[in-house]
């Protein structure tokens, strides 16, 4: 049978906006969870890694698709790698020159999307076995909802840690005059681990089909 | 079409995925790597001119503002940190110097004795930046410093006046410190606080320090900087990376030089 | 030799891999249901670690670094192949973790069968990867890189270790629907993340 899919068909929008929420990767699938507490301490930090994340899944799925049907079995995990750690190189050069005083604080974290578990994890699983333009598809909605987690943990720790919300004060601080005491403990990165345990909840408390059995 | 699980297919199929990726990724580094450079050399001068207080932290410069207050207020030189003398610009490329990749490399470096500042290795030479005020006479003199802050090494520039006592600036650039507490230094309001102090006692020993708590203004407290609560770590770090470049070890020879020069 | 010990316990305590820096997350939460299963991880961990950040240490240094490859030829003296680093070490990195399976697969056949699919998982373990970046960063040398890997290594065994036997003690008690397993899992990694600051203000 050959049903021509559609490009934005049922399909499509599930693998785009799935996992978003109902099968995030963070909150949900449990991967990608390394970066997503290093790098939410400032919003700004949080989103140009979840851009960055959303890209390399997304290219990475691509390409992945593109060579699914000529890939030898024995090397696909290191052919998927390959592809994986030199879209990443890109995204760093790329940082790099643009938007170098961000780069430095980034600098190891970028390298490690390469181990992202969202990244080799919807490349080996998805991408594999599905065509090219879903699987492109699939890349975004799994780095979209990523990001979606980064932004909302970097929120909180940023406001509260800081008293500012992508730089700009929200809440202004004692030492700057103001009244806000900051919050330490949201600027250690014992915070994010919290958080996501409160976002697990409330998921899961919203979704009780997620919830472990025993 | 040939077996997907044959060696040689599978040979090429590898050689073809790594010619494809290489050409990606050195495509990008090659193409790029101008821009790179340019912003790191930019970003350099952004902090020297910050330490000197030639630009405000916050106000918006374009890159060929940075660039055109740089050329036209900043003499480069090298000094031979042993000796504390210049070494002279005929003889010597002070701008194209690179003192960070110059203390790894071991022809142009020796270990540094031990410190508490954790510095390994020190630069036979190290750049001096003269701010040069409108009638040539040098103004400001910017140091770069560098050592073990709490989770990693801190770089910075530190600016004294020319009588190589009173402090005029100092800028971090570099750090792995913790965002909001440790981090803090980069905070142009906390680097504000350094300003006017005095580097030197009476009888030229050290005496700059980050204490816990707060210090009084700087006629009364001249050595004596605002702690960053939260930090104490990180505070310490600071004080002795800024004492150890201020010591014989760092710049202190060729501040003596400058001091003699201001005397006569 | 102070120095070494310095690195070393800065590595394992300090700077712990997974309690400071949040790396190796996924095997971290994935594998601790049982403490044998996570000593079995944290040993395999351990070893790639000690031998791929040496071996890192020496491709950066002989091949990749600005001038490094001035010894195959002197035209080549001026070349910086750095940006080929990520690369290179996940290689390394992959290669390594081929060699401890089939070790691992000879000579410990019950570890293998526990271990199942997070042996090869190793190669991706932001662990061994961030170990070799950070030995990067760092400037490590090749003695400061062995030291470094095994306590790095060491540090994260340490944590899986600890997260699966309370864990195990944790099976009888009484946790609300939405937190159990993963949630609580991420609040007691979080405990221990705070409860292993206190090694910050160690000063060696």
């Amino acid at each position: 049978m050959s049903r021509n899919p559609t490009p934005f068909g049922k399909k499509e929008r599930a693998a785009l906006l799935d996992p978003v929420i109902a099968v995030n990767p963070i909150a949900v699938q449990v991967l990608g969870i390394c970066s997503a507490l290093a790098v939410t301490t400032r919003m700004d930090k949080a989103l140009v890694m979840g851009i960055g994340v959303t890209l390399v899944t997304a290219l990475a799925n691509l390409a992945v698709s593109l060579v699914r049907n000529h890939t030898p079995g024995s090397i696909r995990i290191i052919v998927q790698l390959a592809i994986i750690a030199s879209l990443v190189i890109v995204v760093d050069q790329v940082l790099k020159a643009t938007l170098y005083e961000l780069s430095l604080e980034l600098s190891v974290f970028v390298g490690l999307i390469i181990t992202n578990c969202i990244v080799m994890g919807r490349a080996e699983g998805f991408a594999m076995q599905n065509p090219p333009w879903i699987s492109f598809l699939d890349g975004i909605g799994n780095g979209l909802g990523y990001a979606v987690i980064l932004l909302i943990v970097g929120f909180v720790r940023e406001l509260t840690g800081a008293g500012t919300v992508f730089g700009v004060e929200v809440l202004r601080l004692t030492k700057n005059g103001g009244w806000y005491e900051p919050n330490g403990l949201m600027l250690l990165a014992p915070s994010g681990l919290f958080l996501i345990a409160l976002i697990i909840w409330a998921l899961r408390t919203w979704k009780p089909e997620l919830q472990e059995k025993d | 079409m040939p077996r997907l699980d044959s060696t040689g297919y599978t040979v090429m199929f590898a050689t073809g995925v790594s010619v494809a990726c290489a050409l990606l990724v050195a495509s990008a580094a090659v193409g790029l790597r101008d821009r790179q450079e340019v912003n790191a050399q930019l970003y350099k001068q952004k902090n020297v001119l910050l330490a000197a207080s030639l630009v405000k932290p916050g106000q918006a410069v374009s890159s060929a503002e940075v660039q055109a207050i740089f050329d036209r207020s900043i003499r480069v030189r090298a000094v031979d940190l042993k000796t504390g003398q210049l070494l002279p610009e005929d003889k010597f490329d002070a701008k194209g110097y690179d003192q960070r990749k110059a203390r790894n490399d071991p022809a142009q470096s020796r270990a540094a004795p031990a410190n508490d500042a954790q510095v390994a290795r020190l630069p036979n030479y190290g750049t001096v930046y003269q701010v040069q005020g409108a009638d040539q006479r040098v103004e400001q003199l910017v140091l770069p410093i560098e050592g073990m802050g709490m989770w990693g090494t801190v770089y910075g520039f530190l600016s004294l006046d020319r009588d190589g006592n009173t402090v005029r600036g100092l800028t971090f650039y570099e750090q792995k410190e913790t965002p909001g507490l440790g981090g803090e230094i980069a905070n142009p309001k906390w680097q504000a606080l350094w300003v006017g102090r005095k580097a030197y006692d009476a009888s030229w020993a050290p005496q700059l320090a980050v204490i816990k708590g707060q210090a009084g203004p700087p006629q009364n407290d001249p050595h004596h900087v605002d702690g960053l609560s939260g930090a104490t770590i990180t505070s310490n770090g600071i004080t002795r990376v800024v004492r150890f470049w201020l010591s014989d070890q760092g710049y202190a020879p060729y501040l003596k030089t400058v001091r003699g020069q201001e005397k006569s | 030799m102070e120095h070494y010990l310095n690195i070393a316990i800065r590595s394992i305590f300090l700077e712990n891999m997974a309690l400071a820096f949040f790396l190796g997350m996924c095997s971290f939460l994935a594998c601790s249901k049982k403490v044998e299963t996570a000593i079995g991880l944290g040993a395999a961990v351990v070893f790639v670690q000690t031998l791929t950040v040496p071996l890192n240490n020496l491709i950066l240094v002989h091949l990749l670094s600005e001038g490094a490859l001035g010894w195959v030829s002197p035209s080549l003296a001026k070349v910086d192949l750095t940006f080929l680093a990520f690369i290179l070490f996940i290689g390394t990195i992959a290669a390594a973790v081929q060699v401890v399976e089939m070790a691992v697969d000879r000579f410990l056949p019950g570890l293998y069968t526990t271990l199942g699919v997070f042996l090869p998982l190793i190669a991706v373990n932001c662990v061994i990867l961030g170990g070799s970046l950070f030995m990067q960063e760092r400037n490590y040398t090749l003695g400061e890189s062995v030291v470094f890997g095994f306590g790095s290594g060491f540090g994260f065994m340490i944590a899986i270790v600890a997260i699966a036997a309370i864990r195990e003690k944790m099976a009888y008690s009484d946790v609300p629907a939405g937190l159990r397993g993963l949630g609580i899992t991420f609040v007691v990694a979080g405990l221990m993340s705070v409860a292993f600051m206190m090694f910050s203000g160690i000063q060696l």
